[in-house]
């Protein structure tokens, strides 16, 4: 919740229960990782975390997590038949019970592989109310919490990549809300991470996609 | 005054908990004020202050607030027809158990406290068994509003007047059932708001009094203005109710939103009717209810660690509550 609650903080939001954090915020942080994936994943593992190992089963948690890599919505009935959805659709899901140490209490790390050679490993933690933050991917350090439309640029650490991306945005007439760049180790690949205030038109990110350096784009749009 | 903060109270031995009531954040007495002077409804003030800050016309907030009104009827009648039992087993069932006994004349609170009892349970209950609800202000005390609102509506508005604003025929001047409902709703925010700003509606902060106490709260003075009460009876009707659950703590047994948080839903509607019945009357709050609000947060932080939603203190603590505990430990994830 951003600023002070408004009419609909109060009366809504219409979500699927039992647990604004323990259901809801779940099920955001598989939607999370099936964007940032780019696709609905083939394979699965899920460590749970604190108290979500420790209630996972009367707030569904696992089934929330499995309806947000399905693509399901918060609100979304299917949530409580999601672990039965994913078996029919032959996405493999492995949860287990992990502990990640001095991290927010409900939190969850993803491993999601789609049918080709994509992987990815989200880090993420359902912090209140349904809110949701991604706290690493893939060993970056992050902070996305999906309010606004996000760009994510894998690219190789060196100079005027960064320059490149953002002259794109301003061509485009795209407001940048906030940036950060994280690398493991100099000289080899970082992570862009940029939250706009526009949703961001396909054309851009295919511009972006091909701009020497750049390995892989991520769009992922506002929810 | 000490900046924009009247302390009137320091909570010497026991802590370091203290009382203040904000001047600079949404007053539920200032919204009652406006609206006597402006001879409206709290809801008018709190509709148009909305759209004021959402930049969006009153007509689009109303036609949301109209589409969560629906998801609480839909999970009424969810619930009464039988919501399934939760995985735990611990509740679901209970909402048509009540509402079958009601119709057959077999309980003693009356139409009104009898069908919004069964009606908080029905949406509690559908909330616990992963069906969609609106969470108001918590999934946790979803059924509170929903079980107040709907059956006072229903009691306020005549047969004949309720077939009629179902049907888009209301005369001028007359508003009809559904329109009066969705601005209760908007009162309701409007309290709800301000305890946010002022307390706390997290029962990991504040205790189940924050939940469940100012969902009761919230019910008590959107169902007094949907009954024709003034606004200064709305304030009395909120403050009567949440003094009413004063000090509730969160202790839910596994740690789930099921036990005892379902019943509470049921008792706090009961609560909610009780405040509107003796504001309605006249009886006033002698503690004004943005000073009531102030007073839960206080307690709310007064609260130890083990009474705010940890499920390691009160009922949770219980022998039957920690032998349940235990059987829900042994399940593995994804099964």
């Amino acid at each position: 919740m951003e600023g002070a609650p408004g009419v609909f903080d109060i009366i809504g939001p219409v979500m699927v229960g039992p647990s604004s954090s323990h259901t809801a915020g779940a099920v955001r942080l598989g939607r999370m990782t099936r964007a940032i994936l780019g696709d609905t994943p083939k394979k699965a593992t899920i460590g749970l975390h604190g108290s979500y190992a420790r209630t996972f089963l009367g707030h569904g948690t696992d089934r929330a997590i499995a309806a947000g890599l399905l693509g399901f919505d918060t609100d979304d009935e299917r949530i409580r038949d999601a672990l039965s959805i994913a078996k029919a659709q032959g996405i493999q899901l492995e949860f287990s019970l992990i502990d990640l140490g001095e991290v927010h209490p409900n939190s969850a790390l993803i491993t999601a592989e789609d049918a080709g050679q994509n992987a990815v490993t989200v880090l993420g933690s359902s912090v209140g109310g349904g809110e949701v933050v991604i706290r690493e991917i893939d060993g970056f350090d992050v902070e996305i919490t999906g309010h606004y439309p996000t760009l994510l640029v894998l690219h190789t650490d060196r100079p005027g990549v960064v320059a490149a991306v953002t002259s794109l945005l301003a061509k485009h007439s795209i407001n940048i809300a906030s940036m950060r760049v994280s690398r493991r180790r100099k000289g080899e690949t970082a992570l862009m991470v940029i939250e706009v205030d526009q949703s961001l038109p396909a054309d851009l990110v295919t511009a972006v996609q091909s701009l020497h350096d750049v390995v892989s784009v991520r769009n992922i749009s506002a929810f | 005054m000490i900046g924009i903060f009247q302390l009137w109270e320091q909570g010497g031995p026991c802590g370091d908990a203290f009382m203040v009531v904000r001047e600079d954040v949404i007053s539920v007495s200032r919204l009652a004020e406006r609206a006597v002077a402006s001879r409206s409804r709290i809801s008018d003030i709190v509709l148009h202050d909305e759209a004021l800050r959402s930049e969006r016309r009153p007509d689009q907030l109303r036609s949301e607030m109209a589409r969560n009104l629906e998801v609480m009827r839909q999970a009424v009648a969810r619930g009464l027809e039988g919501a399934p039992r939760t995985v735990s087993g611990l509740v679901g069932g209970d909402a048509r158990r009540i509402e079958e006994a009601r119709r057959g004349g077999r309980l003693i609170g009356g139409e009104v406290l009898d069908l919004a009892i069964a009606r908080a349970v029905a949406v509690a209950e559908v909330n616990a068994s992963m069906g969609r609800v609106v969470a108001a202000p918590t999934a946790g005390s979803c059924g509170v509003l929903p079980g107040v609102l709907l059956t006072v509506a229903e009691k306020v508005y005549s047969e004949e007047g309720y077939t009629r604003a179902r049907a888009g025929e209301g005369h001028a001047g007359e508003e009809g059932l559904e329109d009066a409902l969705i601005a209760a709703l908007f009162t309701a925010a409007g309290v709800g708001m301000a305890i946010a700003a002022r307390a706390s509606i997290s029962g990991a902060e504040g205790g189940c009094q924050a939940e469940i106490g100012s969902a009761a709260c919230m019910a008590a003075a959107a169902a007094t203005e949907l009954a024709g009460g003034t606004p200064n009876q709305v304030c009395h009707a909120g403050a009567i109710a949440l003094k009413g659950l004063l000090g509730l703590v969160c202790d839910p047994v596994a740690g789930l939103v099921e036990v005892p948080c379902v019943k509470r839903n049921a008792t706090a509607a009961a609560v909610a009717i009780a405040a509107v019945d003796m504001a309605l009357a006249g009886v006033k709050s002698v503690i004004p209810i943005d000073e009531v609000i102030a007073a839960m947060g206080a307690v709310g932080r007064m609260l130890p660690c083990e009474l705010r939603e940890t499920a390691q203190g009160g009922l949770a603590a219980t022998p039957t509550g920690r032998s349940i505990a235990r059987r829900m430990g042994g399940a593995s994830p994804g099964g």
